[in-house]
């Protein structure tokens, strides 16, 4: 059926098989292979792309139920030659190995920062009314859902301190 | 994924038009559990209704003084709402407790009181389950999988409901509001949603077919503190092995039942003087641990005292 | 054949006249993927579309394929080619030429003898991934169904010696522990554990004639290469292995699997490239793990520590056709003074997936017995646990005599020591609270060992300077482009700009890939010897040119450095000293190979790990609070990524002790976890202020460059300096792996 999106800024439109999820519809549609998949089943966020600015599990979304979405892929996130910060401090701090995992992290680090922005309280939260403090607790509870069999981990969190004042 | 057809309703009502017009429809909202079962086709719909866009959106004050959660509120937003997080900090927790960012922003209200069991042979389709096939039996049952029920499991199935924010709804008396094919609206207690195996595990919640879940309505907040407790395999991104809601004296129990299991032993205990030991101790004398979970009842003893003590439950208000 | 002594003279390595070597570059393919634009195996552009392959795995553990039905399979819309046992194309036995290294437990694919739960029995192919996947759903199989031994615990009665080895004993292992005053005698197990690389196996594969090109994700080229050539029944020039980048190994991608075959036969059959892609329940079932171990580790002490008798025996099991020994108790043969010692294996075998390498074969394992014991002795002695060690520190190894190359063990332990603040430990358990959570302490010492394999590299310069580093080598994460990267720039004095490096294809000169921590030093002394031959290529270029200013020279008398090559004061860049006297480029091999005195050294890397830990008396939990190491691991060749392989590794150790299992069901032989929802490898939570740091060191006995493996390093032991800290916060000393909330609830008062 016939699904009209925005990619990364530009207009996309497939006529889809209900069945393809959002990240097939990317990667095997659309030759937008960054986002991963590592699992196909919402376990591991390889997959996670920004979708109306929010993060999400791109295997576990039908592609068609996406009508009208502005959908941002980790290829949407630099500026010509110029990194996003927060690709820009993976790259500075070793923020990954075999980088199988990276697009995914970096995506839901975009979609954390701006939770967290917004005042969205996490599990590491101990005082649910206040104002949302990112301590490394915050990030690691908050990243949770990215995993990195490589264990990138102290130098993902080192990416995203220093980039969560530019992000 | 076995082939389907696909459609948006604008409301409700035609929701539940499109629905009951083709045998097999399943509703999709946020699909993070439906889509993951399709894949394995334990799930397979022949129609999916996406409910994910109709307007039930939104969390409102009810007259009572509790809170209307719509059916589709994803579960981030119910988490990040400051009237919740205010006024029901064990459901907040509860449900930062489940799953990941990632997944809290499309998992919905309705939808993950829907989800279904995390049972590992449930989801190897190479093996008998009755749930995926009625009559054709239990592997769990005699096998190794040890995250299974310790209360009301049935000689047909041991398998537990994994959500973390039905366990928190269940201590705070939520009620959900039901609509039906023929336009008829009824409310149940959450407690009355989910079933016990007996022998028909297949058949999870009291849904009719063709009915949609439209809200969860908290009632005012009880006095007394709150909590939510899980224990799990590892710090975050894991299933609860056993968790405790408490709320004003009101207790429930997950990954212990086929359903949020609401501690009426040991709320009935602490209303006659019990202290949170022996109120949990209450509770879990009718437990059946099967050799393989009886770490449960060590686990659900310590954390449920804990809690206890934590909100001040059972020290003789 | 080289000596270790031809390896201590300067080199341009050692002088590092640039600064690259130890410098911490960022990544060479960063970039890539950052940007998300690094391609993998199945995100390779093939020159038409694909079509898509799907598995399908059995559900029974033994026996045979008696009958499959494809009717409806090949009926579904858009299915091109459904494959059983029975209509598989024929496949040339394996095995001839092979590497067993790169060939541990292959089958030909679709066999229609089942010798696992998971093992494939079907294939389709479809023009689109969601009709392959639903034609596949639609073949029906019928199984003959064997009895199958399945569960390790049940047939430990049947363990044998592997083939072709012997126990390992130094004096009187049995008298001596028998005299000795102080006794320890407990078992420890280790659990099946899976790889979990984030990226599942994935091939694409097309033809061109009877050329076929395949990008796979391997950990060895050269080892993939033969496999599938073997398979076709072609030679292996007809066959181009291509793996650019690999989304995690970890030894799991050694081999090749069914993806690799069936993409190469489908796209044969069908004349169109096809790619196939395992699903993560396909990783679980279909590819190697590491086998659960059972280790009895017996100590004798004098009353002051001193070991009198060590022994450690390790009962591991395997695939039934596939043998593989998880050799748990070799690391131990180096580690502790003691003169009456015991080590030796023993091996089960399964009808279940096959056994084989996972990070630190061995010592992950291993060092989880030994460096618990050793934890308990010091407890009976009443001694500190680092004591206990300094007090059986030997001066040679300890069952060879042989001197060792390096070893920095104390000073890890006592560098660590202080800046972790083990002073502050209380030897006595369960004495320190912070709200809930009991509070301990831990360490364990590492070893594992350093390997250097023959390898080969070649490297090209062009006229317009651009040194281009080609090798058949593997980067899984690890780091190896840049590593080569640096030392190539050092090696001929230009900037890290000026250098490519190209991996991962078999038309490359051939390294053995990646693994066993020998990558680094193995494929790195290869490029530095190829950079070693340029710079000799260049001299006599240059020296034998009218038009350079070095004409005439002596070319042993000629340097190189800032792009520029030079003697004395006089000097040219090398792209004009290139442009004008070799238009079309210098191109040379170097090669390496281990040294014939090497092995007269007792050669290892070493490190010492410092855990605190919180138990939660509620649940059982255990969370890391930090976690500190100190290793000695040779020269440094990238401050940045040699840290990322050092916390990785120590991750994967938190992971070991705490979370990670694997359980195979006795009635169906399948693995109970098959999904990374039910298989938990360390999320961030989990990973709490973990750090780590090198102490200086260049091991010359090593290879020319002094260096050594980092990537298995830092999971050795890391696991049983969270155990001791779990028994130092709580009291309970549990032996059985993973330390999960069961287990420490169970063991709590």
């Amino acid at each position: 059926m016939k699904t009209h999106f925005t990619i990364n800024g530009q207009a996309a439109s497939l006529d889809l098989d209900p069945r393809t999820t959002l990240l097939d519809a990317l990667r095997e549609r659309l030759d937008l292979k960054g986002s991963k998949k590592g699992c196909d089943h919402g376990q591991c966020g390889a997959c996670t792309v920004l979708v109306n600015g929010q993060r999400i599990n791109a295997c576990l979304s039908l592609a068609v139920t996406h009508e009208g979405d502005e959908i941002t892929t980790i290829e949407g996130l630099a500026q010509g030659e110029a990194l996003h910060p927060v690709q820009a401090a993976f790259l500075e701090h070793d923020a990954f190995q075999c980088g199988y995992c990276t697009p995914g992290q970096i995506c839901s680090t975009i979609g954390m920062l701006k939770e967290a922005a917004d005042g969205w309280a996490s599990l590491a939260t101990d005082d649910l009314t206040a104002d949302t403090v990112l301590t490394d607790e915050e990030i690691r509870e908050r990243m949770s859902g990215n995993l990195c069999r490589c264990s990138a981990y102290p130098q993902i969190l080192a990416a995203i301190r220093s980039a969560g004042g530019l992000a | 994924m076995k082939p389907f057809t696909y459609e948006r309703p604008a409301d409700v009502a035609e929701a539940l038009a499109m629905a009951a017009a083709v045998p097999g429809s399943r509703f999709l909202a946020g699909g993070t559990n439906l889509v993951d079962l399709m894949k394995l086709q334990i799930e397979q719909p022949t129609h999916l209704v996406d409910v994910s866009r109709l307007p039930l959106a939104e969390i409102a004050e009810t007259a009572e003084g509790g809170l209307r959660l719509g059916a589709t509120t994803t579960n981030s937003q119910v988490a990040a709402d400051m009237k919740v997080r205010a006024r029901y900090p064990a459901l907040a927790q509860a449900i930062l407790s489940g799953a990941s960012g990632q997944l809290r922003n499309k998992a919905t209200t309705a939808g993950n009181l829907l989800q279904r069991t995390r049972c590992a042979y449930f989801y190897d389709t190479t093996k008998p389950c009755n749930k995926r096939q009625p009559g054709a039996g239990c592997a769990a049952i005699g096998g190794i999988y040890a995250n299974t029920a310790i209360f009301g499991s049935s000689e047909a199935c041991i398998a537990t409901h994994p959500s973390d924010m039905a366990v928190a709804m269940s201590a705070l008396d939520a009620q959900v509001e039901i609509a039906g094919p023929n336009g008829q609206e009824r409310a149940i207690s959450l407690e009355a949603l989910h079933r016990l195996p007996g022998e028909t595990p297949h058949i999870e919640t009291s849904l009719q077919p063709g009915e949609m879940i439209t809200a969860v309505v908290l009632p005012p907040p009880p006095p007394g503190g709150q909590i939510y407790r899980k224990a799990r395999e590892r710090a975050s991104y894991a299933f609860a092995i056993g968790s405790v809601a408490v709320a004003g004296g009101k207790v429930a129990l997950g990954a212990v039942a086929h359903k949020p299991w609401r501690a009426r032993a040991a709320e009935q205990a602490l209303a006659d003087g019990a202290n949170p030991a022996e109120a949990m101790a209450a509770e879990l004398s009718s437990a059946k641990p099967d050799g393989h979970n009886d770490f449960k009842l060590k686990l659900m003893a310590r954390l449920g005292a804990a809690c206890l003590t934590t909100t001040g439950a059972g020290d003789g208000q | 054949m080289s000596s270790v002594k031809d390896w201590a003279a300067p080199t341009p390595i050692s002088e590092n006249r640039s600064g690259l070597i130890g410098k911490g570059v960022d990544r060479y393919e960063g970039r890539l993927k950052v940007t998300g634009s690094a391609p993998f195996a199945y995100e390779v552009e093939a020159p038409s579309p694909p079509a898509y392959g799907v598995l399908i795995a059995s559900p029974i553990a033994k026996g045979v394929v008696a009958a499959a039905d494809i009717s409806a399979a090949q009926a579904a819309p858009g299915v091109r080619l459904v494959w059983t046992p029975h209509n598989v194309p024929a496949q040339g036995e394996r095995g001839a030429k092979m590497n067993p290294r790169s060939q541990r437990g292959s089958n030909p694919a679709l066999a229609g003898k089942i010798e696992h739960f998971g093992q494939h029995v079907g294939f389709v192919v479809a023009d689109t991934l969601e009709n392959a996947k639903a034609a596949a759903a639609l073949v029906r199989f019928e199984y003959a169904a064997e009895p199958a031994d399945l569960i390790f615990e049940d047939n430990l009665a049947q363990a044998d010696q592997p083939e072709g080895e012997e126990d390992m004993r130094v004096g009187d292992f049995e008298a001596a522990f028998a005299g000795a005053p102080v006794r320890l005698d407990e078992t420890y197990v280790s659990p099946l554990q899976n790889h979990a690389q984030m990226e599942p196996c994935a091939t694409t594969a097309w033809w061109d004639g009877d050329h076929v090109t395949v990008h796979t994700s391997i950990q060895m080229v050269k080892g993939g290469q033969h496999t599938l050539a073997e398979t076709l029944m072609i030679p292996s020039t007809q066959v181009r292995l291509v793996t650019r980048y690999i989304g995690g190994g970890f030894g799991g991608k050694g081999q090749a699997y069914d993806d690799l075959t069936l993409a190469a036969l489908a796209a044969r059959e069908l004349g169109q490239p096809v790619k196939v892609a395992y699903t993560r329940q396909q990783m679980f079932q279909a590819t190697i793990h590491r086998p659960a171990v059972h280790m009895r580790v017996r100590l004798g002490a004098q009353a002051d520590g001193r070991l009198d008798a060590f022994a450690l025996e390790a009962v591991t099991h395997c695939r039934r056709e596939a043998p593989f020994t998880e050799h748990a108790a070799n690391f131990a043969r180096s580690l502790y003074a003691a003169p009456n010692r015991l080590t030796g294996h023993r091996l089960v075998k399964l009808d279940i997936p096959a056994a084989g390498p996972m990070r630190a074969p061995g010592e992950a394992s291993g060092m989880l017995s030994l460096e618990c014991a050793m934890d308990e002795l010091a407890e009976k002695l009443g001694l500190d646990p680092i004591e206990l060690r300094l007090r059986n520190e030997p001066e040679t190894d300890p069952e060879t005599g042989k001197p060792f190359s390096t070893r920095q063990l104390v000073r890890c332990m006592t560098e660590g020591a202080q800046r972790f603040g083990w002073d502050r430990r209380n030897p006595k358990p369960g004495q320190v609270r912070d709200g809930r959570w009991l509070v301990g302490l831990g360490m364990a010492a590492a070893i594992r060992g350093n390997f250097l394999l023959p390898a080969k590299a070649g490297v090209r310069i062009d006229a317009d300077g651009t040194i281009t580093l080609r090798q058949g080598m593997t980067d899984i994460g690890t780091g190896t482009y840049t590593i080569l990267a640096q030392i190539t720039a050092e090696t001929l004095g230009v900037p890290l700009a000026q250098v490519k490096v190209e991996l991962g294809d078999s038309d490359f000169p051939p390294a053995p890939g990646s693994g066993g921590q020998f990558g680094a030093a193995t494929a790195g002394s290869a490029a530095f010897a190829a950079g070693m031959n340029l710079r000799k290529a260049l001299a006599e270029l240059a020296t034998g040119d009218p038009n350079s200013p070095l004409y005439g020279d002596d070319p042993e008398l000629v340097t190189f450095g800032g792009g520029n090559i030079a003697v004395d004061n006089r000097a040219e860049p090398l792209e004009r000293l290139v442009a004008r006297a070799a238009p079309e480029g210098v191109y040379v091999e170097g090669s390496i190979t281990p040294a014939a005195d090497a092995r007269d050294y007792s050669q290892h890397t070493y490190g010492a790990h410092f855990a605190e830990v919180g138990v939660d008396p509620d649940t059982g939990e255990v969370r890391l609070r930090r976690m500190f190491g100190v290793f000695a691991a040779g020269r440094i060749l990238n401050a940045k990524t040699a840290m990322s392989q050092i916390t990785g590794g120590m991750i994967w150790g938190v992971g070991t002790a705490l979370h990670e299992y694997n359980e195979v069901d006795p009635r169906y032989g399948s693995f109970i976890a098959q999904d990374l929802a039910g298989y938990h490898v360390p999320a961030h939570a989990d990973i709490v202020d973990l750090s780590a740091m090198f102490l200086d060191e260049v091991d010359d006995k090593a290879n020319p460059m002094g260096i050594k493996g980092v990537g298995e390093l830092g999971i050795a032991g890391a696991g049983a300096a969270i155990a001791n800290a779990v028994y130092n916060a709580c009291g309970a000393r549990i032996r059985d792996y993973p330390l999960n909330p069961e287990k420490v609830l169970a063991a709590l008062p």
